[in-house]
């Protein structure tokens, strides 16, 4: 089920990076519970910034974490262009209209035992939901998060409360020097990745997954406008089926369906 | 108590004026958790070809001022997976079903509506002459009349219940073309389709679309539509049916004055999901208001 509801700005917690982590509570309390209560992990809303001028389309934005007991919606935004900027300095109070929960998340079951979250840069953020999420079947996750520098790394302390996190930089300011794929946690033997981040970090890990058999779900970014599958706008060419929508098939694939 | 209902004639209905602008809205079943499918005046559901069709590599979409430019290219998987597998799904709506039409040749068109013939709740087809992002058919059939005429004549010759022409206003005069395809038997005229743009990204001094130009669609071009519906409705006799960045009620209420006798709501749908129940809201309490008992009352 999908909702389209009101949610009001109760908090913007600044991050280490620049961002910003907005706190959002639902206008209706019940349905807002409902919507919370079914988002999974890689999937996303779809936010109309009224406050940014000359932004016409809503703004797809991952959940980053959803607890439908104090009824709060959590997303991570990176100050990028002219609606960021405005999600990311607006005020307490202010009220957007949210479309969510959207698209197909991660997979997975309580055999995810063996299995690696990678993220890099704003892809870390919907790791935590997911991370949180395995917690709840029973699983202790390892993550391997990246970034250009330890001051772009974010949500190190949330993620590291639920579960092993290790960590990569460019330039060797925290945790190993170099790109996620380089990691030396790598070697070990996983049966599963799950990856959300910049597309050439996705396809080094998906050619990494690919050479030594090991399952990989990744998650697509492609400029969208509904977030319905109606608009057949965000499309990307898989292998089964030619050209689907991200917003409705994914935004998460496995690799095994594109055409990397 | 306004009544919205209006007859467009030839069995075609509307409980209201309020339809869904191809290609925007699916086939109603994507927005089925945000709207009242039962309320819409009429589901105009995604252009549809006799053969499957994959459409336009991506990226297809480009965000502009007020509007957004597309260039699917109709991806669709045809009529007979429309037949099997989508219609009886939506079937027992309560809202008359249009099926918007798409072809590469006049024969397409006419094949189409034939094979779509056996479905009873199609209350019409909405002959597409005016796509422009298909190399072929699509716009080309839309810009002459005798392109008009040709692909009307052969759906008419197919399709014996409402049958709708959606113009292109990438034209010189749309109301000649409105006038070729009264001529040939349309029912009524929908307009406008996208106007032909581009966008380029300037850091990569690259186009923004695969295919490099695309349809324009949202309000930055509902003041060209409003003027050609006008133009349009004072050149035909027959309903005209207005579209081209409706946003709310108020921008409806404006193709309404012009002359339309209902409207679609296409580019709204994204922005708003709930736009189209929205609208049929607005235009019945400006009504009420207003003091207004029929929406033929509004035309100026």
């Amino acid at each position: 089920m999908k909702y389209l509801l009101d949610f009001k700005l109760s908090e913007t917690r600044p991050t280490q990076a620049g961002d910003a982590m907005l706190v959002l509570e639902p206008l209706d309390k019940e349905k807002g519970a409902a919507a919370l209560a079914e988002a999974r992990p890689g999937q996303f809303v779809n936010i109309q910034v009224l406050q940014s001028h000359g932004t016409f389309l809503r703004r797809p934005i991952s959940i980053c974490d959803a607890d439908a007991e104090q009824g709060l919606l959590f997303l991570y935004v990176k100050d990028a262009g002219a609606a960021t900027h405005c999600l990311c300095n607006a005020r307490e109070g202010d009220v957007f209209s949210i479309l969510l929960p959207l698209g197909n998340g991660f997979s997975f079951d309580e055999t995810y035992s063996d299995a690696l979250l990678i993220a890099g840069g704003v892809g870390i953020a919907p790791m935590l939901l997911l991370a949180k999420k395995m917690n709840e079947a029973g699983l202790s996750p390892s993550m391997l998060i990246g970034a250009v520098n330890k001051d772009r790394l974010i949500l190190t302390e949330e993620l590291s409360s639920v579960g092993n996190l290790y960590i990569s930089t460019d330039d060797g300011t925290s945790g190993e020097k170099g790109f996620v794929s380089q990691h030396s946690v790598l070697c070990r033997d996983w049966k599963h990745i799950l990856c959300c981040g910049p597309l050439p970090m996705m396809k080094g890990i998906a050619a990494i997954a690919k050479e030594r058999g090991i399952d990989c779900q990744v998650s697509l970014e492609n400029v969208m406008a509904c977030g319905l599958g109606a608009c057949l706008c965000c499309v990307e060419d898989t292998a089964d089926k030619g050209n689907v929508c991200v917003c409705k098939e994914g935004p998460v694939f496995n690799i095994n369906r594109l055409k990397w | 108590m306004v009544d919205l209902s209006i007859d467009l004639g030839k069995g075609l209905r509307l409980a209201n004026p309020v339809m869904t602008a191809s290609g925007t809205f699916g086939y109603g079943l994507e927005f089925a958790d945000v709207v009242d499918l039962n309320r819409l005046g009429a589901i105009i559901v995604k252009g549809t070809t006799l053969n499957p069709r994959q459409g336009n590599p991506y990226p297809r979409m480009a965000e502009t001022p007020s509007g957004m430019l597309n260039a699917v290219g109709l991806q669709n998987k045809g009529v007979d997976y429309f037949i099997s597998e989508i219609y009886p799904k939506i079937k027992d709506l309560e809202s008359p079903l249009i099926v918007n039409v798409s072809g590469s040749q006049p024969e397409d068109y006419a094949e189409v509506c034939r094979r779509l013939s056996s479905l009873e709740r199609v209350k019409a087809v909405e002959i597409n002459i005016s796509c422009p992002n298909v190399k072929q058919g699509g716009m080309a059939f839309g810009t002459t009349c005798s392109g008009a005429e040709k692909v009307t004549s052969a759906a008419r010759e197919s399709w014996d219940r409402h049958l709708i022409v959606k113009l292109s206003p990438n034209v010189t005069d749309i109301t000649e073309i409105a006038r070729a395809v009264e001529a040939t038997g349309a029912d009524s005229v929908s307009l406008v389709n996208t106007f032909l743009g581009m966008a380029i990204d300037v850091e990569r001094r690259r186009p923004v679309l695969s295919t490099v130009t695309g349809g324009l669609s949202g309000p930055c071009i509902r003041p060209i539509a409003v003027r050609m519906v006008w133009q349009t409705a004072k050149s035909v006799k027959i309903p005209v049916i207005g579209l081209g960045g409706i946003m709310d009620g108020r921008d409806a209420l404006e193709f309404l004055m012009a002359g339309a006798s209902a409207v679609e709501i296409g580019t709204a749908n994204f922005v708003n999901p709930s736009a189209t129940e929205d609208v049929i809201d607005e235009i019945s309490e400006y009504c009420n208001r207003h003091g207004i008992e029929s929406l033929s009352e509004l035309r100026i």
